[in-house]
């Protein structure tokens, strides 16, 4: 005989634990379906975790939590083919608790979360796969695994099923994705002596460093690079739109080679053995990408709504959010006995006035914006890097005479305009 | 009704295991835990014969806490009940050390229901001895059935049973009495995909754990460290062969390139101290 739980969350990454914790901690009967081997054993990122929104979780988690390094500095790296112009904050406030971020791995860090959830008294089934959402008068009741036995039945069901959401996809939410929507990034996991790793990027033991890649790290191709300092390994990853991958006909782990024989990368990595290789897509397309979150019977979180904030780097901490505001909603139903879209919807107005559907809308142009004009990556960064060296290169020439030389290498007036122009843009689709 | 038990381990998986170049011992932190493979059709086995016969299927492990995970992999196979020894005391114990404290635990499960059959896989693929069940079965004074590929017949009411064990160069039937103790092949079945039933019943699964001071009559001097005279002298990575020749054409002329080959280097096979071998 099927089984019926009050909820069923089909995903066990940040958006699926958090909203499985808050239920099961509330009292509610939910089971939690994973695909891989355990939690994390299948899901990436680059690994920044944000500490806010994972103590509105779990409160002073990072007593107990699997997590690297507190993040003291935060470097951003506009790379040239053999330059880089780098700009960067590092402060000692970020090193004490409550700390800012952090970086993690997530195949530990999920492992752990998903036990916080089972502590609570949510059910973790692993190793399955959910076909589809059962619909049955228009209500999502349930969901089809790949288990003999398989069918199971729920009031809710959560699709936490990460990018590409093929389940909200068969329920009709979202189309198939277009290549300029979601990013490819790889990335691998470096191991070096502890020692080395704060020795090369000046830190302390507990702290960490991250640096954001631009311009060459991809090849000019809209996308970032990052590399992140873990306890006693580096996390090294490029991510590029696959419409970008496509037009330059590169192969994403050629970025990566790329990126790692960069002579401004090369020196952090000398001498690291490469213990993981990772590659993970990102849904990029923003606010316009997104899918119907909410239905009869179902709700939609984390990467498979297509909540990540590009420009930031965001994903995970939006992720949790929906979650828990998903969690919310399902109390609420239970409460009315009511698991109607109309219900449910109370996730979609709480997710939409919150810092994530603020951000989501703030920046719903970005990503296109950038792919559309690529000078921005291919020509100003390369412009930015001319311009340093040659104010910061001791030639007897004056500096008067240098910066008449950097404007005149801009280009003609026309030239002048359209980056007077773009840097207009830029700035209204940031703003 | 049978009353059958499943001996398993948790072990590190030795495929992807790294050696520690110094030392020469395995790193276990560089590997996850699994349910040593060949118990897995151990417990896969006592799960048919319960469908065949009707009865229980229990499972027995020693290990630390962690361990309960590869009891709860057994309960997706479908065993009933999982018991688990997990104490400081148990710690670094040889295969003999092992197999009574085992032993000890099945004692007590005896108690609690008969025991017909134990089962346990051909080996661990951490150890590679394929010790443990013998020795239970030696302690427990039960006929041990070793290399076991299939169970033709079990006769619950006349107590007998008859199996195939494997040889190298066939099968041997054999019938014992019951109970007694089979130690079995890879071959003897295939693990099928858990269905979702067993999948929550697992999830949900909470073993029963006892400590050396829940199991009776138990020699402390014969536990872990202090009950091993194993002694290992010297452990090291083999090297791994290189080189290597392939043979291509039809069969025929890879056939006469072979003999060729083995007619020119037959040194190779020329047994230490015996005589050269004649053509």
């Amino acid at each position: 005989m099927s089984e019926k739980f009050d909820v069923i969350v089909v995903g066990a990454g940040p958006a699926g634990i958090s909203c499985a914790y808050e239920l099961a901690k509330a009292g509610v009967n939910v089971l939690l379906i994973e695909r891989g081997e355990y939690p994390g054993s299948k899901n990436v990122m680059g690994g920044v975790l944000y500490r806010k929104m994972m103590e509105d979780v779990i409160p002073e988690f990072w007593k107990e939590a699997p997590l690297e390094r507190p993040i003291v500095e935060q470097r951003f790296m506009m790379m040239d083919k053999e330059s880089a112009v780098t700009v960067g904050y590092k402060g000692m406030e970020w090193g004490q608790e409550p700390y800012n971020n952090f970086t993690v791995l997530r195949a530990k860090f999920d492992q752990w979360f998903a036990g916080k959830a089972v502590e609570q008294g949510a059910l973790l089934v692993n190793e399955t796969v959910v076909l589809e959402c059962i619909v049955e008068n228009g209500k999502v009741v349930g969901v089809r695994t790949d288990r003999p036995d398989g069918d199971l039945y729920a009031d809710v069901v959560v699709l936490a099923d990460g990018v590409n959401s093929l389940l909200a996809k068969s329920l009709g939410f979202h189309k198939e994705f277009r290549p300029d929507e979601v990013a490819l990034a790889t990335m691998e996991i470096i191991k070096l002596d502890k020692k080395t790793i704060e020795d090369r990027f000046n830190l302390e033991e507990n702290q960490g460093t991250t640096i954001e890649l631009f311009g060459d790290a991809t090849k000019g191709i809209l996308g970032t690079g990052f590399l992140y300092t873990n306890k006693d390994t580096l996390s090294l990853g490029v991510g590029s739109l696959l419409s970008g991958l496509i037009k330059h006909k590169i192969k994403p782990y050629e970025l990566l080679e790329y990126v790692k024989n960069h002579p401004m990368i090369r020196p952090y990595i000398a001498g690291g053995e490469p213990v993981e290789y990772l590659a993970h897509m990102i849904p990029e397309g923003g606010y316009k990408s997104m899918p119907k979150v909410a239905g009869n019977g179902v709700l939609v979180v984390g990467d498979a709504a297509q909540l990540v904030n590009a420009i930031h780097r965001e994903g995970s901490n939006l992720a949790m959010k929906s979650g828990q505001f998903a969690a919310e909603a399902v109390l609420l139903a239970k409460e009315r006995d009511n698991y109607s879209e109309a219900t449910l919807n109370h996730y979609k107005t709480r997710l939409m006035s919150s810092f994530v559907g603020q951000d989501m809308k703030k920046y719903k142009d970005s990503t296109h914006h950038f792919d559309k004009f690529p000078q921005y990556f291919d020509k100003y960064i390369p412009m930015v890097n001319k311009a340093a060296s040659q104010m910061f290169t001791v030639d007897g020439s004056s500096k008067w005479e240098k910066q008449k030389k950097i404007w005149r290498d801009v280009g003609t007036a026309g030239e002048k305009f359209k980056l007077a122009r773009d840097a207009y843009r830029a700035w209204k689709v940031m703003k | 009704m049978l009353h059958i038990v499943a001996c398993i381990k948790q072990v590190p998986d030795t495929k992807i295991i790294k050696m520690n170049p110094k030392t020469n011992t395995m790193d276990r932190a560089s590997a996850p835990a699994i349910l040593n493979p060949y118990d897995a059709h151990a417990v896969e086995e006592a799960v048919r014969l319960k469908k065949r016969y009707g009865g229980t299927v229990s499972v027995l492990t020693m290990g630390p806490p962690p361990a309960v995970k590869a009891i709860k992999k057994c309960i997706e196979i479908g065993a009933d009940e999982g018991y688990m020894i997990s104490d400081r005391a148990f710690a670094g114990a040889d295969t003999l050390a092992t197999s009574y404290a085992l032993t000890k635990a099945i004692e007590k499960i005896s108690q609690i229901q008969p025991v017909d059959l134990i089962i346990c896989g051909k080996m661990t693929i951490d150890g590679d001895t394929g010790q443990v069940g013998p020795g239970i079965a030696r302690r427990l004074d039960m006929p041990p059935l070793t290399s076991v590929k299939k169970v033709k017949e079990i006769n619950v009411e006349e107590g007998y049973a008859i199996v195939h064990r494997k040889l190298e160069d066939g099968y041997e039937v054999i019938q014992s009495t019951m109970p007694f103790l089979m130690s079995v092949e890879k071959e003897i079945n295939d693990v099928p995909y858990s269905s979702m039933t067993n999948m929550l019943k697992a999830a949900r699964y909470q073993p029963v754990i006892w400590a050396v001071a829940d199991l009776e009559d138990v020699e402390r001097t014969q536990l872990g460290l202090k009950g091993s005279p194993t002694i290992v002298s010297k452990v090291w990575a083999p090297t791994k062969p290189s080189g290597g020749e392939m043979l291509e054409g039809d069969a025929a002329e890879q056939t006469e390139k072979l003999l060729n080959l083995l007619l020119e280097k037959k040194e190779l096979f020329a047994v230490k101290g015996g005589s050269d071998v004649e053509h």
